[in-house]
């Protein structure tokens, strides 16, 4: 398992299982800073042809880390060859609203709300 | 100049509006340490309208409500401050000042800070293009725009028009060689 953490949040990416999770508070400033979480997204795609994408325990994302779910998904589609699911949680406000998005971008995506 | 419908609305002294005023005075220390303010105020002040939106043990639709007015302001308020704190200039050294204002089934933020001449034109582009194009369009288009590399501005606003149902105006009043840049963001409760 690869684990970046920061200040409030954590990724991880359990190549075994080909799934990412992402949890916590994510406010960082800009696309620029999301960098070293947007490669570990990319190279996860790189590396399996299923991927599930967690962040039923991503509590706040902010716009520049909703472009850069945005990129991955986008990223995703091009690759043609991945099949994504993203998992979310219907109790967190932020997600109702703004992960359907992601399916315009990729309607392939299969998106679940526990 | 405005741009929108900006509201004047009314100073609790003349108004009996309930509303919640930070001011921040942006030259004391950099702006990768003020950044995690940006978090603390916008998770203050979702917490602090939840006192308007009390749960009813009876009730389980009150607890997603509040939940929703508390993740909309969180939202909101984080993303204007991170704009102010991102693209304000600091000459004549006016403050960053975040309102907002409670008011009957609505929800008013006005943000305000200073910009250079050529921020605020900038803005000005951008600010014509939402009032003039689909919002939908538009935030997709930026976002398939971002993944080849284009520039992180905008996507702030568009996500609050078309993921929140806000409603946006924008006020430029020149000050000396700057400009008092103020959003006002309204949201339905």
């Amino acid at each position: 398992m690869t684990v970046l953490q920061g200040e409030g949040y954590e990724v991880g990416y359990d190549a075994a299982s080909g799934s990412v999770h992402v949890k916590g508070v994510l406010r960082l400033g800009g696309m620029d800073e999301y960098l070293p979480i947007a490669r570990i997204l990319e190279n996860a795609i790189g590396e399996h042809r299923t991927l599930t994408l967690d962040l039923t325990g991503l509590d706040f994302l902010n716009s520049s880390g909703i472009a850069t779910l945005s990129k991955f998904v986008i990223t995703a589609r091009n690759h043609q060859d991945c099949n994504v699911t993203i998992c979310g949680n219907a109790a967190v406000p932020w997600q109702g609203k703004s992960l359907n998005n992601l399916k315009r971008l990729m309607p392939a995506l299969t998106l679940r709300f526990d | 100049m405005d741009f929108g419908v900006f509201h004047d609305i009314p100073s609790s002294l003349n108004g009996g509006v309930e509303s919640l005023d930070l001011s921040f005075w942006t030259s004391s220390i950099p702006l990768k340490q003020r950044w995690r303010n940006n978090g603390l105020s916008a998770d203050f002040m979702g917490d602090y309208v939840t006192t308007f939106f009390p749960l009813d043990e009876s009730d389980p639709a009150t607890k997603i409500r509040q939940a929703e007015v508390k993740g909309a302001v969180s939202y909101i308020a984080n993303e204007l401050l991170e704009n102010a704190m991102k693209y304000s200039s600091n000459v004549v050294g006016l403050p960053v000042i975040m309102r907002m204002f409670l008011l009957n089934k609505r929800i008013v933020f006005v943000q305000s800070n200073e910009s250079s001449p050529e921020m605020a034109a900038n803005l000005q582009k951008f600010i014509e293009q939402i009032l003039s194009e689909d919002t939908t369009e538009l935030y997709f288009r930026k976002m398939e725009e971002k993944a080849v590399g284009s520039s992180d501005s905008g996507l702030g606003f568009l996500t609050m028009i078309n993921d929140y149902g806000a409603k946006l105006a924008w006020r430029f009043e020149p000050v000396g060689e700057a400009f008092l840049v103020s959003t006002q963001v309204e949201i339905t409760i």
